[in-house]
């Protein structure tokens, strides 16, 4: 049996970037292209071989390198010196680097306060038991029957001959986050319950997207026991103990 | 006045999620703002003089009761948990999201540099980040923001307590 090490030294090529700079002491605003290119590709070397998790973005800024290495080492244009600053083919990593930088030491910094659970804590809240998860045999639900379970709905709804008024101003976001909260009280929810709970066509239709577009950003998951039985809707993931 | 102090001490404790001064004037109803306001800085003063174990902290905008952080070594072991440390990658992510929210996921793997969706989907699991919205441009973006729990985990009243980005022309070094 073999193992795959995967190690995420650096979390991202900027931050490996910006490590080289610390490691040579060199000036952020005056990079040594040359310099800074080899040893930037010395080290995909290395991780390559150490089998770490190469990231495509990592091979996307070694090309940006290469690249303005080689415009560093085309002449000047005429009467370009005015304006040399501006034109300068690293003033763009630069900022890009700038800016990685701040938001690295601000996370740093906020990583420092005293933080709730670590730090501080605050009266332990008794979460209720639920089962975390359907137990039995359970299949994750496909599109098609999820699709299939909408259209019964509506289909039922029209049975009922609504009285469509279309008043109520609702966004997708906003049902996005009324299901994570009624997911973070319930656990889980049921699909035709959720369909059900909507008055009208439109806002069914919301509903449904909104169940499709956290089940795509993998945030939640559909189940069912069996296969014709309810849908019911799960957070992806069981959240840890302490909330 | 006293008794006021006490139910509002009683309150504070009972209460899960910070407790904002809205909150205790609805219960408290006649009550106004500014006494609300004495009365919990008073109880703050009472539990600083008395250095006991617990300090009324102001925390994303309400009132909570917590331990004293130099006590943490003792109270983590009778939680027996580890803390859930957030990892580099979602701390850098964090800051992004608070600092330029409302952010989509594009704009922040443009600073960032990296794909940002695992760690995104960890804050949108552990509520320190939410979905705010969608961006009017092609696609719709979604656009996220930080949570209330974000202000109670990294002890901020609110947002405008984030310490100031370090302005990018004094950052050399």
């Amino acid at each position: 049996m073999s193992y795959e090490v995967k190690l995420d030294i650096f979390e991202g090529p900027l931050d490996l970037l910006l490590y080289l700079i610390r490691k040579n002491e060199l000036d952020i605003y005056n990079i040594p292209m040359a310099l800074v290119t080899e040893q930037y590709l010395e080290h995909l070397e290395m991780m390559k071989a150490l089998n770490l998790d190469l990231a495509g973005e990592y091979l996307v800024l070694a090309a940006t390198l290469v690249h303005i290495k080689s415009r560093l080492l085309l002449p000047a244009e005429e009467g370009a010196g005015e304006t040399e600053e501006e034109q300068d083919p690293r003033a763009e990593l630069v900022r890009q680097l700038l800016e990685y930088q701040a938001f690295k030491e601000a996370a740093l910094s906020l990583g420092k306060r005293t933080l709730l659970d670590r730090d501080v804590f605050k009266r332990a809240v008794v979460e209720e038991e639920v089962p975390d998860g359907p137990e039995e045999a359970v299949m994750e639900v496909s599109l098609f029957e999820l699709i299939e379970a909408f259209r019964q709905v509506v289909e039922r709804m029209d049975k009922e001959d609504l009285l469509e008024i279309d008043t109520e101003r609702i966004s997708l976001s906003d049902r996005i986050n009324e299901i994570l909260e009624d997911l973070s009280r319930e656990k889980s929810l049921s699909f035709t319950d959720l369909l059900k709970a909507s008055r009208t066509r439109k806002s069914i239709i919301y509903t449904l997207l909104a169940i499709l577009e956290l089940m795509k950003m993998r945030v939640v998951r559909a189940f069912q026991s069996d296969p014709f039985g309810p849908i019911r809707i799960f957070p992806a993931v069981e959240e840890s103990a302490d909330g | 006045m006293d008794d006021m102090r006490s139910v509002v001490e009683a309150l504070v404790f009972a209460s899960d999620a910070p407790v904002t001064v809205e909150r205790l004037k609805d219960i408290l109803g006649e009550t106004d703002r500014k006494t609300l306001l004495e009365i919990l800085q008073d109880i703050e003063l009472e539990y600083r003089q008395r250095r006991g174990g617990l300090c009324l902290m102001e925390v994303a905008g309400g009132y909570q009761f917590r331990t004293k952080a130099e006590f943490a070594p003792w109270v983590r072991k009778l939680r027996g948990v580890r803390p859930v440390a957030l990892t580099p990658a979602a701390m850098e992510t964090l800051s992004v999201v608070a600092y330029r929210q409302p952010v989509t996921r594009q704009e922040i793997e443009k600073i960032r540099g990296v794909d940002v969706s695992g760690s995104l989907k960890g804050l949108l699991e552990k509520k320190l980040v939410r979905i705010v919205g969608r961006k009017n441009v092609p696609g719709k973006p979604i656009m996220y923001g930080t949570t209330r729990r974000f202000l109670e985990v990294f002890d901020l009243k609110d947002l405008s307590e984030l310490p100031t980005l370090r302005e990018i022309t004094e950052m050399e070094e």
